[in-house]
C-alpha cells in the first residue's frame, strides 16, 4: 500500500511544480480481489492495486481538477498543467473559499475543531487475506447448497483502501481501513434467497451461517403463490430498508435545499415522520465505515438529522454553509456550520451524510416477533431497482426479490411471486409500527447503513410479476 | 506497448497457463458542467494500466496493475495464474472457448474534430449561454448542463496470437432545467435525461444537437407541467419518443439477452433472465412488426456500442436478436458461445477500464425502422386516443427482466388525431413480451435515432458501461398507464 509518508513527498514534488495560489492534493486506491461464483463454480476471480492523485489547483476564485494514476515526473508535470490550464479559464466565484488549514480543519469560525476519535477499521488478517482463503470461503457456501440441492452465486471480496489529503495551508489527514464481503444468492427451481454482510475485520464474517440462511430462504419460498397486490403490511428485513430509505440522504444536504431539489425544502423543522423515526449520521459508531474527514480534509461531525419524526438539519460542505448563511432560506433549516460532508470540489452536488445511524427504539422486537403479531402482511428480504417516482413526497418504485413471503395469523406461510411497490417515503416512515434493534447492514441500492428491520402498515404494492 | 504484453504472456505460460490475454488501457476523459450560471466542476482524467486473464487448470484468474515496469507485469501475470489456480479449486467443469482466429489490426472511432483540441473556454462558453437560456424562463428554478468527452486507446495481445490496437472515442452532452413550486418539482432535460445524448464520435455531435436552440423549449415545458393536467389512469394506446423506447429496448431486451444472465452468472446481483434457452428461435417475442440488432458495426452508426474488436479480439458483429417477432439471437462471449450450439462468439465481451474483467455487455440494440414512411405527426394523426410521452424520468425492471415500470418527464394526450393537451407525471408499466407483442407501428428511418446510454450497470465489482440504442418512435395498444399515482 501507498504510505502516507510516500504521498507526503509526491504532494511536495507537486506543490513545486505548481504556480497556483494554492494547491490540494487527494489520495486514494488500494488492493482489491473478488472471488464471484455462480453454479457452484468460481467463474470469476480478480485482483488489482491501484491508486489515484487527484490535484485541485486554485488561482484566487477559480479551481479545478485533474486525475492522474502515474505518479513519475512527467505525469505529476502534466496533472497539474491540466489542472491549471482548467482553472486559469474559469470564471472567478465568489462562493469558493480558501483552502481549510491544518489548525480549523475547516471550522469556518476559525476555531479548532476537535479530531474525533474513530475505532481503528484497518485489520491485517483482512488485507492478508488470500485467493485460496477466499476459495475455501465459497466451498463452504457451495457445499450447503449442494447439502440442499439448490444453485448459488455471489463474491467474497477483501479490500484494503486509502483516502489521504494534503493542501499548501498545511492541512493532512490519512485514513486507511480494510473490508470483506460475502454476498450469496441460493436458488432452487421456483425461488431463491440471499444474504450479504460486510465488515472490516474478515473474522465477523460467517459464510456458512449466511449460506444457511439464503438456502432456508430459498427452500421456504418455492412455488410462491400469487397474491394481489394492493396495500398492506409489510415487514422489510435491514437490507430492504436500507435500501429504500437511501433514496433519501441525497436530500439532507444545504446544497439540495438551495437548489430547491430536495424534500425537505421548506419541511425542516416540520414533523415528517412518525415519533419513533429518530436518525443521525455518525461516522464514528461502532458499526460505521469509512474516512473520518471529507473532500476538504474537514473532519465529520455527528449531525442528528431527524429527531422524533422531526427533521432537524441538513449537512454542510464550507462553501454551502457560507452560502446558506447569506441565503432567504437561513432562519429556517437549523444550524449552519460546515459539518464534514463535504465531497471533493470542484462539485455541483455539495454533500451528503452518509455514515447513517437509526437510533434503536425503546421496545424493540425481533422479526421473529413482528411476524408474530402480523395477521396478514408480506415479509420482504431484499428490494431492487429502485428509482424515484416523485421527488417531492419522495414516492419511490421498485420489486422485492429472493425471498419475498406471505405472513398470516403470525406465521410465515410460504413464498409469494414478487411485487412491484409505488410508495411514498414520507408515507412509509409515518407507518412504521415495529422495529427490531439496528444493525449494520448493506444492500445492493444504496450504501451501508445501521439499521433496524421495520414493520410498515399499508406500504403500496401496485403490481405482481411472474415469478 | 506489445513488448510489455509480451512480458506478461511468458509469464503467464510459464506458470502454466493454457490461454492468456493481455489489455494495456490508456484512457483519457474531460467532464464540464455549469449550474445556475456557474461552472459546476471542470475536471481532467487519465488512467493508465494493464491487466492480465488467464486459464491455467481449467479455471480463469485476472489481475491487473497501474505499473508497467517489466517487474511489475511479470508479478501481475504470475498473480492471475495463481488466481486461476485458486479457482480451479472450486469448479464444475473446465472453461471452454470458442475457436477464434486471431487478429492482427488497428481500428478507431472515425471522428471530423477531435473534442480534446476544442479549448475549454469554447466549451464553458457553451454551457453558459444553455444554462442563460434555461434560466431566461420565468419559474426555472435549477438549470444543470453537461459535457463529457472520453478517449481509450488499448492493445490487446493473446497467446494465440491476436495483435489489436484501437482507440474509441465518445461525446456527450446534455443539460436538465427544474422548476420548483408549491409542493411540486418538474423537470425536463434535452437531448436525453441523464446526461443526454452520447455517441462514438467526435465534438461534431456538439453542433448536431442544436443545444442553445433547443434550451428555451424545454425550460418553457419544465414550467408548463406545473399547470398540466395530471396524466390519466387507465388502459391506453401509448407512443413513446425514441430516447424513451431506447431505454425501454435496454431494459427489456438489451438485459435478458445477455447469455451471462441466462447462464445464471449474474444471479447474485444484475439478476437473470427468462429468456431460458429453450425460448431460442421459439419464442414470439413481440409482434411481426418487431426486428431487433445486436449490431457493434460501425456501419451500424456511432453507437456507444460500435466498435472493432471486443476486449477478446473478436471482431464485432451484427446478431438478429428479434427477428419478425421471433426471438432469435443471445449476446454471446467465447466462453459462452457453445451453450447456444454456436461455434463463434458474438463479439461483446468489454470491460471499463484496464482493471477490469471484460464481461459480456450489450454493444448497439437496436428497434429497426418501420419500412413504409411514417413520421411521428403522422403516427399521432392516426392515433384515435392514446398519450405520448417524451423523455425518461425514472425506470424499473425486475430481476428476470418481465415487470417493469417506466415514468418520463412529460406526456402529451392525443384525441382524435390530434395533440390536445400536456399532461405531468406520465408512467406506464407492463410484462415484457405483452408490450412488445402490443407493438402496431413504427415510425421510419428518418425518425429514428441511435442513443447512447453511457452508464449500464452490472458485474461485481461493478462496471459502468456505455450502450447503444437506436429507435423510431412507436406505438403500443391497450398499455397499463398511470398505476404509478394510483393512490
Amino acid at each position: 500500500m501507498l504510505t502516507k509518508e510516500q504521498s507526503g513527498d509526491i504532494f511536495d514534488r507537486i506543490r513545486k511544480l505548481s504556480t497556483a495560489d494554492e494547491v490540494e492534493v487527494l489520495f486514494s486506491g488500494g488492493r482489491f480481489a473478488l472471488t464471484r461464483f455462480a453454479n457452484n463454480t468460481i467463474h470469476q476471480n480478480v485482483a488489482e492495486e491501484n491508486y489515484v492523485v487527484s490535484v485541485r489547483v486554485a488561482f484566487g476564485g477559480r479551481t479545478a481538477r485533474a486525475f492522474t494514476n502515474k505518479f513519475d515526473d512527467e505525469s505529476l508535470r502534466q496533472v497539474v498543467r491540466s489542472a491549471e490550464s482548467l482553472a486559469r479559464v474559469q470564471h472567478s466565484d465568489d462562493d469558493l473559499l480558501p483552502m481549510p488549514d491544518a489548525r480549523s480543519t475547516g471550522g469556518t469560525g476559525g476555531a479548532p475543531v476537535p479530531t474525533r476519535d474513530i475505532p481503528s477499521r484497518h485489520f491485517q488478517r483482512t488485507a492478508d487475506v488470500t485467493p485460496e482463503l477466499r476459495a475455501e470461503g465459497v466451498s463452504k457456501i457451495v457445499g450447503v447448497a449442494q447439502k440442499h440441492k439448490l444453485t448459488t452465486a455471489g463474491v467474497f471480496s477483501s479490500a484494503e483502501a486509502l483516502d489521504g489529503i494534503f493542501n499548501s495551508r498545511g492541512l493532512s489527514n490519512w485514513h486507511t481501513q480494510t473490508l470483506a464481503e460475502v454476498s450469496i444468492t441460493m436458488l432452487a427451481g421456483d425461488s431463491s434467497g440471499w444474504q450479504k454482510a460486510n465488515s472490516p475485520d474478515v473474522g465477523n464474517l460467517d459464510p456458512l451461517a449466511l449460506a444457511e440462511t439464503a438456502a432456508r430462504k430459498a427452500i421456504d419460498s418455492a412455488r410462491p403463490r400469487e397474491i394481489p397486490a394492493g396495500k398492506c403490511t409489510v415487514i422489510l428485513e435491514p437490507a430492504a430498508v436500507l435500501d429504500i430509505v437511501g433514496f433519501m440522504f441525497w436530500d439532507y444536504a444545504g446544497m439540495a435545499i438551495l437548489d430547491q431539489r430536495s424534500f425537505l425544502t421548506g419541511r425542516i423543522g416540520t414533523r415528517l415522520f412518525g415519533d419513533n423515526i429518530t436518525i443521525c449520521d455518525d461516522v464514528a459508531h461502532p458499526l460505521q465505515t469509512g474516512s473520518p474527514f471529507d473532500g476538504e480534509g474537514v473532519q465529520r461531525q455527528r449531525v442528528p438529522l431527524v429527531e422524533n419524526g422531526i427533521v432537524k438539519r441538513v449537512v454542510y460542505a464550507r462553501a454551502t454553509a457560507e452560502r446558506m448563511k447569506r441565503s432567504e432560506y437561513r432562519d429556517k433549516v437549523g444550524p449552519i456550520e460546515a459539518t464534514g460532508h463535504g465531497f471533493a470540489l470542484p462539485n455541483e452536488m455539495g454533500e451528503m451524510p452518509q455514515n447513517i445511524v437509526f437510533a434503536p427504539v425503546g421496545d424493540p422486537q425481533s422479526v421473529e416477533q413482528m411476524i408474530a403479531s402480523t395477521e396478514r402482511g408480506v415479509l420482504v428480504t431484499r428490494l431492487w431497482y429502485i428509482r424515484e417516482v416523485e421527488p417531492f413526497e419522495k414516492m419511490l418504485t421498485g420489486m422485492t426479490r429472493d425471498g419475498t413471503f406471505l405472513v398470516e395469523n403470525g406465521r410465515v406461510q410460504g413464498g409469494v411471486r414478487n411485487l412491484r411497490f409505488n410508495e411514498s417515503l414520507i408515507h412509509m416512515l409515518s407507518n412504521v409500527e415495529a422495529m427490531s434493534v439496528p444493525a449494520r447492514s448493506c444492500g445492493e441500492e444504496s450504501f451501508d447503513m445501521v439499521v433496524p428491520a421495520m414493520k410498515v402498515k399499508e406500504f403500496n404494492f401496485t403490481e405482481v410479476t411472474k415469478f | 506497448m506489445k513488448h510489455v504484453a509480451k512480458w506478461a504472456l511468458n509469464i503467464a505460460a510459464l506458470r502454466g497457463a493454457t490461454y492468456a490475454d493481455v489489455r494495456i488501457v490508456a484512457q483519457r476523459s474531460r467532464a464540464l458542467t455549469t449550474k445556475n450560471g456557474k461552472v459546476g466542476s471542470a475536471s481532467d482524467a487519465e488512467s493508465v494500466g494493464m491487466s492480465v486473464r488467464a486459464i491455467a487448470d481449467g479455471a480463469w484468474g485476472f489481475a491487473a496493475s497501474a505499473e508497467l515496469g517489466r517487474g511489475a507485469v511479470e508479478a501481475t501475470a504470475a498473480r492471475a495464474v495463481e488466481i486461476a489456480r485458486a479457482s480451479a479449486r472450486v469448479k464444475q467443469e473446465d472453461v471452454r472457448l470458442a475457436p477464434e482466429k486471431p487478429a492482427v489490426a488497428e481500428w478507431s472511432t472515425p471522428y471530423k474534430v477531435d473534442p480534446f483540441t476544442v479549448s475549454v473556454e469554447q466549451n464553458i462558453e457553451l454551457l453558459l449561454k444553455i444554462d442563460a437560456e434555461l434560466r431566461s424562463v420565468a419559474g426555472i428554478t435549477l438549470a444543470e448542463a453537461n459535457l463529457n468527452f472520453n478517449r481509450e486507446e488499448q492493445w490487446f495481445v493473446s497467446s494465440e496470437g491476436a495483435d489489436i490496437h484501437q482507440t474509441k472515442l465518445s461525446t456527450g452532452a446534455g443539460y436538465a432545467a427544474y422548476a420548483f413550486a408549491g409542493n411540486e418539482i418538474q423537470k425536463r432535460s434535452y437531448p436525453n435525461s441523464f446526461g443526454g445524448q452520447w455517441q462514438n464520435k467526435g465534438y461534431e455531435l456538439i453542433h448536431e444537437l442544436k443545444l442553445v436552440e433547443n434550451a428555451r423549449r424545454i425550460g418553457e415545458e419544465a414550467v408548463a407541467l406545473h399547470q398540466a393536467d395530471q396524466c390519466p389512469e387507465g388502459k391506453f394506446d401509448i407512443i413513446l419518443d425514441s430516447s424513451q423506447l431506447g431505454l425501454q429496448i435496454h431494459e427489456s431486451v438489451g438485459h435478458p439477452i445477455e447469455l451471462d444472465r441466462v447462464l445464471g452468472m449474474e444471479a447474485n446481483f444484475a439478476g437473470t433472465s427468462f429468456l431460458t434457452i429453450d425460448k431460442l428461435r421459439k419464442l414470439r417475442y413481440g409482434s411481426e412488426l418487431v426486428n431487433v440488432v445486436a449490431d457493434a458495426r460501425q456501419e451500424h452508426g456511432p453507437g456507444l456500442g460500435t466498435f472493432g474488436f471486443d476486449d477478446e479480439g473478436v471482431a464485432a458483429q451484427c446478431t438478429p436478436i428479434i427477428t419478425n417477432g421471433l426471438f432469435t439471437g443471445y449476446l454471446s462471449s467465447r466462453e459462452t458461445a457453445h451453450t447456444i450450439g454456436e461455434n463463434r462468439s458474438g463479439g461483446t465481451l468489454r470491460a471499463e477500464g484496464w482493471n477490469r474483467l471484460p464481461m459480456i455487455r450489450m454493444t448497439n440494440i437496436s428497434l429497426l425502422p418501420g419500412e413504409k414512411p411514417l413520421s411521428l405527426e403522422q403516427l399521432i394523426a392516426a392515433t384515435d386516443h392514446g398519450i405520448l410521452m417524451q423523455t425518461n424520468r425514472s425506470w424499473s425492471i425486475d430481476d428476470k427482466r418481465y415487470n417493469f415500470q417506466f415514468g418520463c418527464e412529460i406526456g402529451w394526450e392525443i384525441n382524435g388525431g390530434k395533440r390536445v393537451g400536456m399532461v405531468k407525471n406520465p408512467s406506464y408499466s407492463g410484462i415484457t413480451t405483452e408490450f412488445w407483442n402490443s407493438l402496431d407501428a413504427i415510425c421510419s428511418r428518418d425518425e429514428w435515432t441511435l442513443w447512447g446510454t453511457p452508464n449500464c450497470g452490472k458485474g461485481q465489482p461493478q462496471q459502468v458501461m456505455g450502450t447503444g440504442h437506436g429507435a423510431a418512435p412507436s406505438r403500443f395498444r391497450g398499455i397499463k398507464v398511470g398505476s404509478a399515482f394510483k393512490s
